[in-house]
């Protein structure tokens, strides 16, 4: 075990924690936050997605020693339900979820990418979204609500 | 509403499932695999009475609302619409009413939240639905009284009772209770909001939920969290039908937080302080294990079925003539369909808590029954029933008897062990190598026509292994901890030859759409083909089996509507026409027709003059009747097919869905959408893979899911109304067509006929090759 530093949201916290420890259980269990979800563990589906510099990181197979340091945004993060962000308010518009368990590596994953890349094509967006699984197909709608908000992004600039 | 005889008969079956007081799990004799709608009703001892409007409706003396519901949200959007139906019923606005569901403490048993009958039992005229008719009846007496003005001057809006001409005299809601209890019996009599008088229902509303999971806010079950609690992680044998022969504790006696290692008969867990020690623990455990019972060679596993033994057969239809009648026909037709094992592959593995606590215990669960699920653990922890309080909270989308059941167990017995509140979090693996799979199918079709086209006789053949099942109250062995902890699964009970069906049931759409469905004199069926013949060979599974979204029925329906498009093109007929042709269900056709309609369908006779190389386009077309008739859906798909690679895309999906009246538009239209490209995942991809000692199909790489980044066809959806009908089901009727309809248009577009699910691009191929 060893102290920890990690800045979550803006907010620092110091853990106790082995460094292997990955850093989705770090952010679940001690700092508290439910975004973040343990999907597979294997990095393969996206649940437990959290931007860090610009990327969408898979926290499930990070450790909290790689994360250390860096600002660690989680999908609460982005805004509150009586304050959302504009890609969040999208897919409450689109009433874009079913059991809403994927949403979390989905709309972080479209918001890494629209940040970097604000006129990702649709080819783009579906290289982004390769590795990101939602089973109970709720794509139609997360797509629409995706569009929605790039295109006001588009917009806005 | 008139009914015809045959239609009230089969009424009276959905009268039978919604009001029974009698559960039935397990195989039942007519039963074909699942017999989810006949585990409807409890309730178990102590449950709140299904028949008093207290067990589903209270109202606070500040004149909140509080709806009781034993039918829970597992994403399909109930919730939403069983809010309407309150607030619909009772006269108050949405916001006005609070839905709590599936708690052994506050809410009534209504069994399995499964099989598509949220919406008919809560939706029709008994428990939700009716409870807040005769709540709103009983305010309106008692305001009557209060006022002193009859019932028919008096109207109800938000909450409030007032004269018709006098605004000044009126009463609240709250004012009437004044925070006592109703004390009612269900009126049976109690008028209900006719659908065309709808304001809360028959909305698009957003679900309440949604901005809790669009900001990481709402609890799942992965999210709950008690003092005090440990973490636990599950030991699984590496093979199936492994037992423990010695576990090391010493092995891990160096970790850190390690609080207990618990071995029961071959279940075998840690607990530790933190998530990450548990998972270390888990990993770093010496278990020795005998050697497996092995597995059947995959390749070719499926064709033995037919040969297996011993088998509980099953006619859930027979004429007596149709083998006669096909072997004397002008034309006869053959052919065999395959449908693999399948996962419900939920996207979070499952999770629970549990804190048991000497001779109580308090469970956090995602399972589809707290009732069950109380009973089953009672017998589990050697507790009193009552003694254990269950509470529903949503887990990933489950489709099914996923793990969430299996990880209850494991929470419950961990926890009980380390006498300290436990969550357990399986692995990818431990759900994918040990859920209860989708059941593969091997099914036979045979025909025969008569010189001008018409189908004279239709037999249909199905071998379909199962073992285990939901576990219900007193079946733990039917899933993967009982069975580790010595439960053994439901018995099989061979029987052959099959009796002569004594009641109708297509619960499991063995029987087609296009058959008179005649027993016991009457045609209870939604066809008109008089000569028919349905038997089912049940049999062992080497893998546990359950309900997957649409079981049995996916199935049966893949090989049915697979049939009648090989019926139609044999005899060179539209194979929208050629259905319509065989048909007497308005229901069915009209959702045939209204996709045909949005797909500006063209007459055709499939296969279309295609090149046989590069990519073509073809459509294709399939119908259900979800369980007989609950439930309606048409579609028509556009595929490409590239000859070269063998890679179907679906192109374009038009979707007609029939569930009685709209409760909520939005979300039967999400029900269509979600349950159409689930099924086109299911068909083109997804197939549970094992080697001859154990699964091998057990993260994403190894089974196939459509990921959010595909292309994903463009979907319309027409939801057909009926005002005048009952409610039906939603979630399972598109997920049901999707795997022929596409199957069809690959035919449309290149003359290769696929046969077995899923159609991967090297079946395709071998189809491509074998049409010459």
């Amino acid at each position: 075990m060893s102290t920890i530093n990690l800045k979550v949201n803006g907010q620092p916290h110091a853990l106790d924690l082995d460094p292997a420890t990955p850093l989705l259980y770090a952010l679940t269990d001690e700092v508290g936050v439910g975004g973040p979800k343990f999907g597979c563990g294997l990095g393969q589906c996206g649940a437990c997605t959290v931007i860090i510099k610009g990327q969408a990181v898979r926290s499930c197979v990070t450790t909290v020693k790689a994360a250390q340091g860096a600002d660690i945004v989680t999908l609460e993060g982005l805004g509150t339900p009586g304050k959302p962000h504009p890609l969040q308010k999208a897919f409450m518009d689109e009433n874009a979820a079913q059991c809403g368990f994927c949403l979390n590596g989905v709309i972080l994953t479209a918001k890494a990418l629209l940040d970097k890349n604000p006129k990702a094509n649709e080819g783009e967006m579906q290289q982004a979204l390769s590795n990101v699984l939602c089973r109970c197909f709720t794509h139609t709608r997360m797509l629409a609500a995706i569009n929605t908000y790039a295109k006001s992004k588009a917009g806005a600039r | 509403m008139k009914f015809t005889a045959e239609a009230q008969m089969a009424l009276s079956r959905r009268n039978f499932l919604k009001t029974s007081g009698a559960i039935i799990v397990g195989f039942s004799a007519a039963s074909q695999i699942s017999s989810d709608a006949f585990a409807q009703g409890g309730p178990s001892p102590g449950a709140p009475a299904m028949g008093q409007v207290d067990s589903w409706i209270a109202i606070a003396a500040d004149g909140s609302i509080t709806a009781y519901s034993g039918k829970e949200e597992l994403g399909q959007g109930i919730s939403t619409a069983q809010q309407q139906l309150v607030a619909e019923e009772l006269s108050v606005p949405f916001e006005r009413v609070k839905l709590i569901y599936c708690d052994t403490a506050l809410t009534p048993d209504q069994a399995h939240t499964s099989g598509s009958q949220s919406h008919p039992v809560n939706f029709n005229n008994s428990n939700l639905g009716q409870a807040g008719a005769t709540a709103r009846e009983a305010l309106l007496q008692m305001a009557s009284q209060k006022l002193g003005l009859p019932v028919d001057q008096l109207t109800a809006a938000k909450g409030v009772i007032q004269a018709r001409n006098d605004a000044s005299k009126k009463v609240t809601y709250g004012e009437l209770v004044a925070g006592k209890k109703f004390n009612l019996p269900l009126s049976k009599t109690a008028k209900r909001k006719h659908p065309r008088e709808w304001t809360v229902l028959g909305q698009p509303l957003q679900r309440p939920d949604m901005p809790l999971m669009a900001t990481g806010t709402f609890e799942y079950v992965h999210n709950v969290k008690v003092p005090g609690m440990l973490h636990g992680r599950v030991v699984r044998p590496p093979v199936p039908g492994a037992t423990v022969v010695n576990v090391d504790e010493a092995s891990i006696k160096d970790l850190a937080g390690v609080e207990k290692i618990v071995v029961r008969k071959n279940f075998v867990g840690v607990v530790a302080q933190k998530q990450f020690q548990a998972v270390q623990a888990a990993a770093k455990l010496k278990v020795e294990w005998s050697k497996g019972t092995g597995m059947p060679d995959q390749a070719g596993f499926l064709e033995t079925l037919r040969q297996a033994q011993p088998s509980r057969d099953i006619l859930l239809v027979d004429s007596g003539d149709s083998a006669a009648k096909i072997s004397g026909a002008a034309t006869v037709v053959k052919a065999s369909y395959i449908h693999p094992n399948q996962m419900h592959g939920s996207l979070g593995a499952s999770c629970a808590v549990a804190d048991v606590q000497g001779d109580k215990a308090t469970i956090y669960s995602a399972t589809q029954g707290v009732w069950y699920q109380r009973s089953a653990c009672a017998t589990l922890l050697g507790l009193k029933p009552e003694n254990i309080h269950v509470m529903f909270r949503r887990g990933s989308g489950c489709y099914g008897l996923n793990g969430a059941d299996a990880a209850t167990y494991d929470a419950a017995i961990l926890s009980q062990a380390a006498g300290k509140p436990v969550r357990v979090q399986l692995t990818r693996k431990d759900e994918m190598a040990w859920e209860n799979y989708g059941h593969a199918h091997v099914m036979d079709e045979r025909a025969g026509l008569d010189a001008q086209g018409n189908i004279l006789a239709w037999e249909h053949e199905a071998w379909i292994p199962a073992k285990g099942n939901r576990p219900g109250a007193a079946r733990p062995g039917n899933i993967v901890t009982g069975s580790l902890l010595g439960f053994e699964p439901d018995t099989f009970q061979p029987r052959t030859p099959a009796p002569a069906p004594n009641a109708y049931n297509n619960n499991s759409n063995g029987i087609p759409s296009y058959v008179a469905g005649r027993v016991k004199g009457m045609n209870q069926g939604t066809g008109t083909i008089a000569s028919e013949r349905v038997l089912v060979h049940n049999l062992q599974s080497p893998v546990f089996t359950g309900p997957l979204r649409s079981p049995a029925r996916l199935q049966n329906t893949f090989a049915h509507e697979s049939f009648m498009d090989e019926l139609a093109a044999k005899v060179g007929a539209d194979p929208v026409e050629f259905r319509l042709k065989h048909l007497k269900s308005e229901r069915v056709i009209g959702v045939l027709e209204a996709a045909a309609k949005a797909a500006k369908w063209e007459k055709r006779v499939s296969p279309r003059a295609n090149a046989k190389t590069g990519t073509v386009t073809g459509r294709g077309v399939a119908v259900v009747a979800y369980e007989g008739d609950n439930g309606y859906t048409g579609i028509v798909v556009e595929v490409n097919v590239n000859q070269q690679t063998g890679k179907i895309d679906v192109k374009r999906m038009w979707v007609a869905i029939d569930a009685g009246p709209i409760s909520n538009p939005d979300g039967l239209k999400q029900q269509a959408e979600g349950g159409a490209l689930q099924g086109m995942s299911r068909a083109l991809g997804e197939e549970v893979t094992w080697d001859r000692e154990k699964i091998t199909s057990v993260d994403w790489r190894t089974y196939h899911s459509l990921p959010v980044g595909f292309e994903i066809p463009k979907i319309e959806c027409v939801l057909v109304n009926q005002p005048d009908e009952e409610a039906t089901g939603a979630g399972e009727t598109s997920i049901t067509v999707i795997g022929a309809a596409i199957g069809n248009a690959v035919f449309d577009a290149t003359g290769a006929r696929l046969r077995q699910i899923p159609f991967t691009p090297e079946r395709v191929k071998a189809a491509l090759n074998a049409r010459g």
